[in-house]
C-alpha cells in the first residue's frame, strides 16, 4: 500500500511488496522481467568500483590525463568507456599532502555509478549522511583514517547532478609501478575519501 | 539531524551488492519504469521524501524506493491502491505506456546515455569565482535541493558548473535552467565554535537559491 504521509505505518515485509509491485507492473506491459535481469546483471558484475580504479590508476601514471581529469573530468573518464546514468556530470577533486576530500549526499544517495557502482549502504545511512558534513573527522576515525591536525578536510555534498570522485594520493613506495599493479591499491572506500588508498605490501 | 549513532560500516572486501534477491528487483524495476516518462528523477526524489519522517528514516534504502514508485504509480493514475493491495493488475496499460517498456536490449545503451542535466538559463550567471554568498532563507512546501544546514549561511562561490535544470521547478513538471554553483562553505560557518578543525563543506546550489553579501 502506498504510505499516508500523515501517519507512520507498521513495517511490512519488503519481499512481499516488491513481488507484488513486480507482479503488477508485468501484467500492465510496463516492464520486461528479462529487462530486469540485465539491469541486475549490469550492476552486479560490469558497473563497479574496478572502473573508478583504472580512473585512478591512469591518473596516477599518466600526467597528461591527470591533467585532462582536472579540465574535463566527464569526457577523461568517458574516454574510458565510464560515462551515462548517474555519471552525466563528474569532477573529480584530488587529494594532496595537505587537502582530504571526502563526498557525501547529505539529501539522498547521490553517487558515480559509471565509476563506483552502486553506493555502499554505510553510504546510504542516516548517521553517514549527517556526520559527513558536520564532523568528518568522527566519520574518517571510524573508517580507521587519521589526518594530521593540518590537513584540511574538504566534504562534498553531492546536492546537483554533479558527482564525485576523490583522487586519493598515490601511496609512497609504489614508485616506477605500473598502472596495472597500482589498481588493487585503489580501493572504493578511497575514491569516497573516508579512506586513504592501500599500502603497499 | 543529530543522535543517529555510529555508522558501522560494512567491511568493504565483505559487503555484497545487495543484501536481499527482493533489492535487486526494486533496483531494476525502478530504473526500468523511468523511461516510461510519466516523471523525471526530482519528482523520484520528492515522492520518497514525501513518507512520514518516520518512516523514511526506519525503512532500508530500498523500502524507501519502493515506497516512492508506489507513490508515483498511484500519483499518475497508472496502478490504483486497490490493486497494490491485490497484488494483481486489474487490466493492462494504455499502448502508449506499453510501447515504452524498457526491453532487454535497451538496457545497455539507456544506462550509457544516462540523462544530463544541463538546461540553458535566461540569463548569464550572476556570480563569479570568490564572490560572497547568503542561501536565501527558505521553506518551500514542494521538492527543494538547498539543504537546511546551509539555509541562511554565508560561503563562497568556488566555481560555476554551467547551467542545470532547477529541481524545484523540476518536480512540478517544469524543465528550467538555472545557474549551478560549488559554494564553499568554511566549517565555523555552520557548526560555529563545534566545528572541528581544519574543515570546509563544498554545496552545489541554483542561483535562486543565493543572495550577494559584500
Amino acid at each position: 500500500m502506498p504510505h499516508d504521509p500523515d501517519h507512520t505505518e507498521p513495517p511490512s515485509d519488503p519481499a512481499l511488496r516488491a513481488k507484488a509491485l513486480e507482479t503488477i507492473l508485468t501484467e500492465k506491459g510496463l516492464i520486461d522481467p528479462a529487462a530486469l535481469d540485465a539491469l541486475i546483471d549490469t550492476y552486479e558484475t560490469r558497473i563497479g568500483p574496478r572502473n573508478g580504479a583504472k580512473v585512478v590508476a591512469k591518473a596516477w601514471t599518466e600526467p597528461d590525463f591527470l591533467d585532462w581529469l582536472r579540465t574535463d573530468a566527464t569526457a577523461a573518464i568517458e574516454s574510458l568507456g565510464f560515462g551515462g546514468r548517474q555519471g552525466e556530470h563528474m569532477r573529480v577533486v584530488e587529494n594532496t599532502e595537505v587537502i582530504h576530500n571526502i563526498v557525501v549526499c547529505t539529501l539522498c544517495s547521490c553517487y558515480p555509478w559509471p565509476v563506483l557502482g552502486l553506493p555502499p549502504v554505510w553510504y546510504k545511512s542516516p548517521p553517514y549522511r549527517s556526520r559527513a558534513v558536520s564532523d568528518p573527522r568522527s566519520v574518517l576515525a571510524e573508517f580507521g583514517t587519521e589526518l594530521p591536525a593540518e590537513t584540511e578536510i574538504r566534504v562534498w555534498d553531492s546536492t546537483a547532478e554533479m558527482r564525485y570522485l576523490v583522487l586519493p594520493k598515490r601511496p609512497a613506495g609504489t614508485e616506477g609501478w605500473s598502472a596495472e599493479q597500482l589498481k588493487p591499491l585503489v580501493t572504493r572506500n578511497a575514491m569516497i575519501g573516508v579512506e586513504e588508498a592501500a599500502r603497499p605490501a | 539531524m543529530d543522535g543517529l549513532g555510529p555508522i558501522d560500516p560494512e567491511p568493504e572486501a565483505e559487503e555484497p551488492i545487495f543484501h536481499a534477491d527482493w533489492e535487486k528487483r526494486v533496483l531494476a524495476f525502478t530504473v526500468a519504469t523511468g523511461p516510461l516518462g510519466l516523471w523525471n528523477i526530482d519528482m523520484s526524489r520528492h515522492a520518497r521524501e514525501s513518507q512520514h519522517p518516520a518512516d523514511y528514516l526506519r525503512n532500508s534504502y530500498y523500502e524507501n524506493w519502493m515506497a516512492g514508485l508506489e507513490r508515483l504509480l498511484v500519483q499518475t493514475g497508472v496502478v490504483t491502491p486497490e490493486e497494490l493491495a491485490a497484488g494483481h493488475s486489474a487490466g493492462p496499460a494504455p499502448d502508449s505506456l506499453t510501447a515504452k517498456r524498457l526491453t532487454p536490449e535497451q538496457v545497455t545503451p539507456v544506462l550509457r546515455k544516462g540523462g544530463p542535466a544541463d538546461a540553458p538559463a535566461d540569463a548569464a550567471p550572476k556570480f563569479r569565482a570568490g564572490d560572497g554568498v547568503r542561501v536565501r532563507l527558505r521553506h518551500p512546501s514542494g521538492h527543494t535541493r538547498a539543504p537546511g544546514y546551509v539555509l541562511g549561511r554565508i560561503g563562497a562561490i568556488d566555481r560555476y558548473h554551467g547551467d542545470h535544470i532547477f529541481p524545484d521547478r523540476h518536480a512540478m513538471g517544469e524543465k528550467i535552467g538555472a545557474p549551478l554553483y560549488s559554494v564553499r562553505f568554511e566549517a565555523a560557518a555552520l557548526w560555529g565554535d563545534d566545528a572541528v578543525g581544519r574543515s570546509a563543506v563544498y554545496v552545489d546550489l541554483w542561483e535562486p537559491y543565493l543572495e550577494s553579501v559584500q
